[in-house]
């Protein structure tokens, strides 16, 4: 046993991949493949209302009528959806009032993740929605999220407990004939988070979520949904790290957020899923919806993102500016390595007058990898006076590695302003060799060089993860260049 | 310290040094000067561990061990520095972070543990004082948007900060007004130590007024064609280089 705990730790220590190790708890899952029975399966192991078996059903038989998407600038194996197990839980019953009853291998599995869910971190105010393989184990702060009426838990407890607020909310950001994978997850998605803050309040901690892939063969369908009633405010944060795999693993995840009048919702991610190896075999393919809607005036929804896992990454969080005077913000920072690759972005659908939209992204490519940034920005016939700005920003390390930029931009009044600025740079040899000068190694040197490039996003992240971003950016681009 | 023997050094199949010789010890400052492409800022980089320079020839030890086959970051880490001629701008990086994580990459090599951020920011308040730099200068990313002026007096800041053994200034003084000449000589002067050593390179005798070399070493076409004491420097100053290529010539 000290020898299995010896060798775990060497692993997590040495391999490339920080977080390649695998938890052995007993799972309970469905048998491969998808059809109407698996999607009976998991709508009776999860107890869910009867709304919901209507929904993912028509969400099925409309996903067998659609394609798969192929205009992302990706390239991957086409994916059999009848090798995917799509419903995978521990099999120990996971509902504890304190961590003290949780699986003591789980909670191994969480600290080796350096997750902040210890009583010193909690201490510091953040609020814990651990997801592993589907099913929500442990959500801590509850009861003083409560106490402001505040809803913070996994998604099958909120169709158990608010089914009236899933049912009104739910899909009507992105409904299920949005897109192939959206389609997808609507049928089959197994747990996620559920956040509501009721009209006025002001959430009084960071609200964490850590998603984790962990049975091997199984796709994560996650779904998350906030909803921030009238002059309310929250800050949501959600990571993401997957274990090793040899085979390709496929993620479709949802997340909508809905911003009442004057409210605001920020929300931030780390996503490390595991990139594959250095000759491109493995890793996740990430292949995300997500979009807010600030619905009425003067709602404000900032993303900020931190991509540098997956092996494909195909995700554009968006907004439609709805409502008159709203605001929407993008910033992101996606690193991509050695076979990576990642087309990503965002849209800003200004429909309201006066709505301001920023857009920052930083894409650093090394390696073999490809970076592409995909954004548009529509100014529709009502959005007079409406404003956008967009700097799309490149780095390249090594001279293999591509960076890409495809902005679109339609505007159909006359009063309203898009801005557009995009540059491409190289860290140069010259800098390096300052560092180096300096006492800094290579390695050491890139990462800081990179950290200070991607700053302006950084700054953004919550404090506590904005530390762990860095190391993140940094781990990444380990052995980029030779 | 330094010893440098018969060094032959090309780049892209040019020969720049040629069998150049130098012997550096503790407590001594040396000045190196000489015309344009006599191989000045070639030494430097050299010493330095720049890696687009071969070393066709020679032999450089520095504390004994042969200095070529050490990393760049580790001669750092082991007491050379090098101020550059052009210092290189790092956006987004600020200055404190960028020399906390110098100084306790060096500290690591040493087996020292990491300065903590309360010590580093004392290091730093001294060190300001010191050599005489703004505060604003730390509070700006490396070296971005500085002037000529602040980018050669971050430079001795820098050098302040790492404590070297062994400091190459690469024509520190180019482009400096006397206030900033000041600064620098006055960063070079109060750093001197009896177990540190400097190589001041140059290429005009108005740095000397203010630091006083013990040795003067005239570098001319990949050599060291003679050397002397500070009166060379006023002699070069007053006869021009002209006079050093006559002389070697006429040889």
């Amino acid at each position: 046993m000290q020898n299995d705990k010896d060798n775990i730790i060497n692993k997590v220590t040495q391999d490339d991949y920080k977080y390649g190790f695998y938890t052995d708890i007993e799972t309970d899952r469905a048998p491969k493949g998808l059809s109407e029975d698996t999607i009976r399966f998991i709508w009776e192991k999860k107890k869910e209302p009867d709304f919901m078996l209507d929904f993912r059903l028509k969400a099925f038989r409309h996903w067998q009528k659609m394609k798969e998407p192929t205009w992302a600038h990706v390239k991957y194996k086409p994916i059999d959806y009848q090798d995917i197990t799509y419903y995978a839980a521990p099999r120990k019953k996971p509902k504890y009032e304190s961590l003290n009853q949780v699986d003591p291998e789980l909670l191994e599995t969480f600290n080796k993740l350096g997750i902040p869910i210890e009583e010193q971190k909690m201490l510091s105010g953040v609020a814990v929605d651990a997801v592993m393989d589907s099913v929500s184990i442990a959500t801590t702060y509850k009861k003083k999220l409560a106490k402001h009426g505040i809803i913070f838990s996994s998604f099958s407890e909120a169709l158990q407990e608010h089914p009236e607020l899933v049912e009104k909310y739910i899909a009507t950001v992105v409904p299920y004939t949005d897109n192939f994978f959206a389609a997808l997850n609507s049928a089959v998605f197994s747990d996620g988070s559920f956040v509501y803050i009721p009209k006025g309040v002001k959430c009084p901690m960071e609200l964490s979520t850590y998603f984790r892939i962990n049975a091997a063969n199984t796709g994560q369908f996650e779904r998350t949904l906030i909803v921030a009633e009238e002059g309310s405010y929250v800050s949501y944060l959600e990571g993401c790290t997957a274990p090793m795999r040899s085979e390709n693993q496929l993620h479709a995840a949802i997340v909508e957020i809905i911003a009442h009048k004057d409210a605001e919702v920020k929300y931030s991610t780390v996503q490390n899923w595991w990139p594959g190896d250095k000759q491109g075999k493995g890793g996740v393919y990430n292949f995300v919806t997500k979009r807010g809607i600030c619905k009425e005036e003067n709602a404000k929804i900032s993303w900020t993102q931190v991509e540098t896992g997956s092996s494909v990454t195909w995700k554009y969080p968006s907004l439609i500016l709805k409502g008159d005077n709203t605001i929407g913000e993008f910033f992101s920072v996606a690193v991509t390595n050695n076979m990576q690759q990642a087309d990503t972005g965002t849209k800003m659908i200004h429909l309201g007058k006066n709505s301001r939209s920023t857009i920052i992204s930083k894409g650093i490519s090394a390696g073999n990898s490809n970076n592409s940034y995909r954004g548009l920005v529509k100014m529709s016939k009502d959005a007079v006076n409406s404003r956008n700005f967009s700097q799309c920003d490149s780095l390249l390390l090594g001279n293999k590695s591509g960076a890409h930029t495809f902005p679109y931009i339609d505007v159909a009044n006359k009063s309203s302003v898009v801005e557009h600025e995009a540059t491409t740079s190289k860290i140069s040899e010259d800098q390096l060799f300052y560092c180096m000068q300096r006492s800094i190694d290579m390695e050491n040197a890139i990462g800081l060089i990179v950290n200070g490039y991607a700053k302006e996003v950084l700054n953004k992240l919550p404090m506590e993860f904005a530390a762990e971003a860095q190391k993140l950016l940094s781990i990444s681009l380990e052995g980029s260049v030779g | 310290m330094l010893k440098i023997k018969n060094l032959n050094v090309s780049v892209e199949g040019k020969t720049i040094l040629k069998g150049l010789n130098l012997e550096v010890n503790e407590g001594e400052v040396h000045a190196i000067m000489g015309p344009n492409g006599s191989g000045k800022s070639t030494l430097a980089s050299v010493i330095a561990g720049r890696d687009y320079f071969t070393v066709e020839k020679g032999e450089v030890t520095y504390m004994g061990k042969n200095l070529l086959e050490i990393p760049p970051e580790v001669r750092a880490k082991e007491g050379i520095f090098l101020g550059f001629q052009y210092p290189i701008e790092i956006p987004g990086v600020s200055m404190t972070n960028f020399m906390r994580t110098a100084i306790n990459e060096k500290r690591k090599h040493l087996g020292l543990k990491p300065l903590t951020g309360a010590d580093f920011l004392k290091l730093i308040e001294e060190k300001k004082k010191l050599v005489k730099i703004e505060s604003k200068l730390t509070n700006r990313s490396v070296n971005e948007g500085f002037s000529g002026g602040e980018k050669k007096k971050n430079e001795i800041f820098q050098m302040a900060l790492l404590e070297p053994k062994l400091s190459v200034l690469d024509e520190t003084d180019s482009g400096l007004d006397i206030d900033a000449l000041k600064v620098v000589a006055n960063g070079v002067n109060t750093l001197k130590r009896k177990d540190n050593a400097t190589i001041l390179i140059t290429h005009y005798q108005r740095l000397l007024d203010f630091i006083i070399p013990d040795f003067v070493h005239v570098l001319y076409d990949g050599q060291i064609v003679k050397s002397g004491g500070k009166e060379l420097a006023l002699e070069l100053e007053e006869k021009g280089y002209n006079w050093i290529k006559q002389e070697v010539q006429a040889e």
